[in-house]
């Protein structure tokens, strides 16, 4: 378990980690906090020729709120995000996830960006970016963009980023009154990854449950609140295409869907009016 | 001189009993211990990186070495066949025609077994040489489940155990068949027991030198013993025990049997230095370890019982099936023997008749674990017990009551010979109902259920063996057999004691502790024996073959250090003690027999003022020999070895006390099933032991509650799984799930003493016994909770969804999902669909063009075409950052033009192989315009398959969708920007 020979370049500016990732073209990864990169080097499934360090570079080391979106830098560490003042208050939903993401020790490490840039299936950051309906910003040396989730993510570890792209942020929207939120992982263990995580948003466009770890990215659908949900939650567990692993079957997982998918979506709907009270008191 | 063992010193409040602190921690919790890894080597010492199969079962074809050789800092490699010359093979422990080799010679039988090593500068390096090694394996089928292993037509592992069956044994003791005939119920149970490991923190490690002039191996290696494997590494190495030293460093991180499976790669460290003439170490990594080390062994079982009316059990029968993995090795199949005595476990059962087969399969060889064959009895045993209550509508307790061996019985002799020393295990089970709160556990399950959960009881009664009888293997053996080999028994310890010129002692047990504590214990009964303080005591452990006294019975293992090791050093402390009093005796003007050695002194009760101080007395030996009376031996140093007499060989009628010692255990527990998820919450778990005298109550705690961990893990969250072709499925800790200590609740532990009478100090062994108990005991909760007759472990949630949920209804709009692939293939399977403007002629006319061909296959280079229908190409396959080269051939068959065919294909490289098949469909939808039809199948093997298992079935859709979507952007000329919006399209379908 000792990764083969790579060069390490330690950028000082953005527009420096933009140059070495186009000039290392497909042979060059940028690295983060590294929970993810480091374990697939060591066992020398990824063997990138250049490795860029952006932890040193200020510029991206923060997190702007700005009264509508939250936007995240790719130097943020997820405990640093986790651990912010008033972060419950001003986006319930990631506050919710984030002590599911790995371990504290991990989360001490690991950057909120470098888990949407490695987009696990079963990773939580990527399913609440889905379910909130954010946008990934990238930044290649010749022009920035944003992507939405739903567009970012294409494919298990794969996603809509170009070679020489850098995730410069991801933003996802502050909380907006008369919204309410959940979240509920179900895993082997307390940090495992998800045999089915789910996030429920309710706000006045109506239910949205997102659901990570079943299919090869995380989904989200639009459900009735009457009495067509239960139908339409069945139909959203088949077409998730749950399949077989070690951990769980595909049923299993079909299950929980129907399930603790419920259980997350009615809470969410509770929550809303919960907060409906609080803001009308 | 005969020594009373139960005699103690004046001083009866001693050391021994108290939880002093341990005299280890004040290092290890500094960080300061001294490790394998920890520890300098010599100079010019290279490392070691090993080579391991990526298949379950092939024949090597070819290995080639050279560009890992010429590259720069690579100083030798080692394949089977230079181990072959240079060794012998390891023994086999049947008599059979089989040979076992420590690397695969010119066959790999399991995903992980060695194949090669590189030796280089440093770890990167010969990491990097391995990635230079090209070797060509021919797959063959691969044989997984005890069970297949013994169908016809099963492949086979090796030609000298015909049929997979390497042993295949009946025993008969009563009468069975009488008891069987007039029972008036038959009640069984099937258990297939799962493949588990103790996964101790520290890995292997080996440092070796050879040295050429003497014809001698030296070896650091954290071996854990028996030490009767030091003859088979000696002899494996052809060398006489003599010229192998084998040195173990002071600490070990732990071991829980796992570090006896080390002595394989001693042998393949041996001869890479000897190869590379440079001493050589090898530390594993933990993706080694979790393939490559040692496992415990699976086992198959069906018992059957005679019981009659009121649950006595008249008679067992057992069929056992053990699968020791792919190769035999030492010293297995002792996991199936180890309880050969214990058969009828807790209870007096006078008619028990035994099958006993041994099979080979295609996984990782097994050996010692915590438990050694225990919990592959247990389970069936008291899983048993539970059914039999169930079936005849009675209590299960009492059930247990009613078979337990009487109190009065003991020492008990069981059915199948094991002499129970001490116990009365129906007040051990009283006091644990009474004192654990099983009244109040009934209340909780009534409650729980008028409140609609589930929520169930389990027990388990279970006697625990300790210091095995180095002769039980050899039960595997006929009496015929036997009788040729010669006799093997006994259990020796050995302690030394000795005293230096400033008075102080020094002890020395050849034991190898790896985490336990054994210095604070030699420290507290020698200081109880001479009065002194454990401070005043100063233990070594690590074990030097060339220097100490050992015996193949040394090492750390069967529990053994509290009942025989403790006991030796008490022994060997005593006797010194003996002849010190006769020295004493001389000046003081007293009798031997009256001096107490206490506080540091020695002195007659009656007279305490004319005293001499121990150390003074203790370096008489040292500075005035020629003082000593005549008669006394020289007080300056002793061994001890002691053997018990109560472990004789397996008699004629295949009775063998298997082990000296039994402690007894009863468990019981309250776990409540959550109705949606599964999730299994132990609510409460009691564990009542007997262990003997206890010697360290805090390490006697440690040891109930580590064995408690590692049984949780067994019953709800560990197994070594491979996927039906043989594929190892749990590569790292990310799916081989081991409990942390948020999973593991604290059990109420209670303690009931019956003194051994036949060990010094009265002590038997702790450490393993939950691992029995347990498992059983939460799968008898669980089973309680949901109803369930059938029940396997691990408790999975995921597998008690059907139990959970019921039959679930089908989709409302899907068609049904693609059969399962056949026997053998762990297959992935999917299917896509897309309209690309091409017309299908074009679309045809590409694919049988190779230039245009190697164009669709992602990342190929150096296409080649070997005939009409057959190419030859690199390619670089990947996603996100997982990136691999390999070698990949793919074949056009069937061909139906211009509408369908089948494309074949494998790929093979480092980081794993695969093999899959997708039939193509083209149907024109306009004249310019053709949907796209593909529905496929394929089966990953080798690293990724290890690592990635839950990520594998949507990583080979990326792959097999870039590939369809690829086609279709050539077909239609598109520029490559296009073929992301294709890719996703594909994504969506596949």
């Amino acid at each position: 378990m000792k990764p083969a020979r790579f060069a390490y370049l330690r950028a000082a500016t953005t527009e420096h980690a933009l140059e070495a990732l186009h000039r290392g073209g497909g042979e060059a990864r940028v690295i983060a906090g590294g929970q993810s990169l480091v374990p697939m080097l060591t066992m020398r499934l990824a063997r990138p020729a250049l490795l860029v360090d952006i932890m040193h570079v200020t510029a991206l080391n923060r997190v702007d709120d700005d009264g509508a979106r939250i936007t995240v830098g790719a130097g943020v560490r997820q405990r640093a995000l986790e651990t912010r003042n008033g972060l419950a208050k001003r986006q319930p939903l990631l506050a919710m996830a984030l002590p599911w993401v790995g371990h504290m020790q991990t989360r001490s490490r690991g950057t909120v960006c470098g888990s949407v840039a490695h987009a696990d299936p079963s990773a939580e950051l990527p399913l609440v970016l889905v379910a909130l309906g954010g946008q990934v910003h990238l930044r290649s040396g010749h022009r920035a963009r944003r992507v939405t989730a739903q567009e970012f993510f294409t494919g298990m570890m794969v996603t809509a980023r170009a070679e020489d792209e850098l995730i410069e942020a991801v933003s996802v929207p502050a909380i907006r009154p008369g919204t309410g939120y959940a979240f509920r992982e179900i895993s082997r263990r307390h940090g495992d990854f998800a045999i089915a995580a789910f996030a429920a948003v309710a706000d006045e466009r109506g239910l949205r449950l997102a659901v990570g770890g079943v299919a090869a990215i995380p989904i989200s659908r639009v459900l009735p609140t009457d009495q067509a949900f239960g139908d339409a939650l069945d139909a959203f567990a088949w077409d998730l295409d749950a399949r077989d692993d070690l951990h769980a079957s595909a049923r299993y997982r079909r299950e929980l869907v129907r399930r603790i998918g419920r259980d997350v979506a009615q809470e969410a709907l509770r929550d809303q009016k919960a907060r409906a009270v609080q803001e009308g008191g | 001189m005969a020594l009373d063992l139960h005699a103690r010193n004046g001083d009866e409040a001693g050391w021994v009993g108290q939880s002093i602190p341990r005299v280890e921690d004040a290092a290890l919790l500094a960080g300061r211990g001294r490790f394998i890894d920890d520890l300098g080597t010599p100079p010019g010492t290279l490392h070691a990186a090993i080579l391991r199969s990526p298949h379950a079962h092939a024949s090597i074809e070819r290995i080639d070495t050279a560009a890992a050789r010429a590259m720069p800092g690579v100083a030798a490699v080692l394949t089977g066949a230079e181990l072959q010359g240079l060794t012998s093979s390891l023994v086999v422990g049947v008599k059979a025609p089989v040979e076992c080799w420590p690397m695969a010679i010119d066959r790999v039988r399991y995903v992980g077994e060695p194949v090669a090593v590189a030796v280089a500068a440093d770890r990167y390096l010969a990491e990097d040489a391995l990635d230079a090694i090209e070797v060509r394996y021919a797959p063959l089928p691969a044989v997984v489940a005890p069970l297949d292993a013994l169908a016809d037509g099963a492949p086979l592992l090796h030609e000298g155990f015909p049929g997979n069956l390497a042993s295949d044994r009946s025993f008969s003791y009563g009468d069975p068949d009488a008891a069987f005939a007039s029972a008036p119920h038959r009640i069984g149970v099937a258990v297939e027991y799962p493949r588990s490991a103790c996964t101790p923190i520290e890995t292997y490690g080996v440092v070796a030198e050879y040295d050429p002039a003497l014809d001698a191996y030296d070896v650091l290696a954290n071996f854990q013993g028996p030490f009767s494997i030091h003859a088979v590494m000696a002899r494996a190495l052809r060398v006489p025990g003599n010229r192998l030293r084998l040195r173990t460093p002071p600490d070990s991180g732990g071991s829980f049997g796992v570090k006896q499976g080390v002595f394989p790669y001693v042998v393949v460290i041996a001869v890479a230095a000897r190869l590379a003439g440079c001493p050589v170490k090898w530390i594993e990594d933990r993706m080694e370890h979790l393939a490559g080390a040692v496992s415990a062994t699976n086992r198959s079982t069906r018992l059957q019982a005679a019981v009659a009316e009121d649950g006595r059990i008249l008679a067992l029968d057992w069929d056992q099936i053990e699968d020791c993995g792919a190769h035999l090795r030492a010293p297995e199949p002792a996991t199936l023997y180890r309880m050969h005595g214990n058969m009828t476990g807790a209870y007096a059962i006078r008619n028990v008749r035994i099958r006993n087969r041994v099979v080979v399969t295609n996984k990782l060889p097994t050996g010692l674990n915590r438990g050694f064959g225990g919990p592959q009895i247990y389970f069936p045993l008291e899983r048993l017990i539970s059914r039999i209550a169930a079936t005849l509508g009675l209590d299960p307790l009492d059930v247990v009551r009613r078979n337990l061996v009487p109190a009065d019985a003991f020492p008990y002799r069981t059915a199948t010979g094991a002499l129970l020393d001490s116990g009365d295990y129906a007040a051990a089970l009283e006091a644990a109902l009474r004192d654990g709160g099983h009244a109040g556990l009934l209340a909780r399950r009534a409650q729980a259920r008028a409140e609609g959960r589930l929520y169930g009881i389990g027990y388990a009664a279970v006697v625990e063996p300790s210091v095995s009888n180095m002769g039980y293997i050899t039960t595997v053996l006929t009496a015929a057999e036997r009788r040729r080999a010669g006799p093997k028994n006994g259990a020796q310890a050995t302690a030394t004691i000795a005293l230096d010129p400033g008075g102080t002692v020094s002890v020395h047990v050849a034991s190898v502790p790896q985490g336990q504590g054994h210095r604070t214990v030699l420290g507290q009964v020698v200081a109880d024996v001479f009065g002194l303080r454990p401070a005043d005591i100063r233990v070594i452990t690590e074990m030097d073959t060339a220097k100490d006294a050992w015996s193949i019975a040394s090492g750390n293992y069967s529990s053994r250090f509290a009942p025989a090791v403790a006991g030796a050093a008490w022994i060997a402390a005593t006797r010194l003690r003996e002849r010190l009093a006769r020295v004493a005796a001389v000046q003081l003007n007293a009798r031997p027999d009256e001096l107490v050695f206490a506080a540091g002194k020695v002195f007659s009760p009656g007279n305490p003022g004319n005293a001499v101080a121990f150390s003074r007395l203790a370096a008489t030996g040292h500075w005035a020999p020629a003082t000593l009376p005549e008669d006394v031996e020289q007080p300056l140093r002793e061994t001890a070895f002691w053997t018990p007499p109560q472990l004789g060989a397996p008699n004629d009628a295949d009775e063998v006390n298997s082990s000296l010692c039994h402690g007894f255990i009863f468990d019981f527990c309250g776990a409540e099933v959550d109705r949606d998820t599964g999730a299994i919450r132990l609510d409460r778990y009691v564990t009542m032991h007997d262990c003997g005298r206890i010697l360290h109550p805090g390490m006697v705690a440690g040891q109930v509650t580590g064995g408690f961990a590692h049984a949780l893990g067994a019953a709800l969250l560990e197994e070594q799984s491979y996927g039906p072709d043989g594929s190892l499925l749990t590569g790292t800790l990310a799916d081989y799930l081991i409990p942390t200590a948020m999973e593991v609740p604290e059990p109420v532990i209670l303690h009931y003493e019956t003194p051994s009478p036949f060990t010094p100090l009265g002590a038997k062994g702790v450490g393993e016994g939950n691992t029995m108990s347990t498992p059983v005991c939460i799968a008898n909760a669980v089973a309680d909770a949901l109803g369930l007759v059938d029940i396997q472990l691990p408790l999975l949630p995921s597998r008690l969804s059907e139990a959970l949920h019921g039959a679930e209804p089908s989709s409302p709009r899907r068609e049904a999902r693609p059969p399962p692939a056949a026997p053998g293939e762990r297959a992935l399977f999917g299917s896509g669909h897309a309209e690309v403007d091409a017309a299908p002629e074009q679309l045809w006319a590409m694919l049988l063009d190779p230039d245009r061909l190697a164009r669709v296959v992602p990342g190929a280079h150096n296409v080649q075409r070997m005939d009409e229908t057959r190419f030859k190409a690199e390619v670089t396959l990947g996603i996100g950052p997982v990136r691999g080269r390999y070698r990949a051939e793919i074949a056009l068959s069937d061909l139906d033009a211009p509408r369908s065919v089948t494309l074949s294909g494998s790929v093979d490289g480092v980081l794993g192989f695969g093999r899959g098949r997708g039939r193509l469909r083209l149907e024109p939808v306009g004249p310019t315009r053709t949907a796209l039809t593909y529905d496929y199948e394929a089966a990953v093997g080798g690293k990724v398959a290890s690592i990635g298992g839950r990520l594998l079935d949507g990583a080979a859709r990326v792959i097999i969708g870039q590939f369809f979507a690829s086609l279709a952007a050539q077909a239609s000329g598109r520029r490559p920007s296009l073929w992301r919006r294709l890719l996703r399209l594909f994504r969506r379908r596949a």
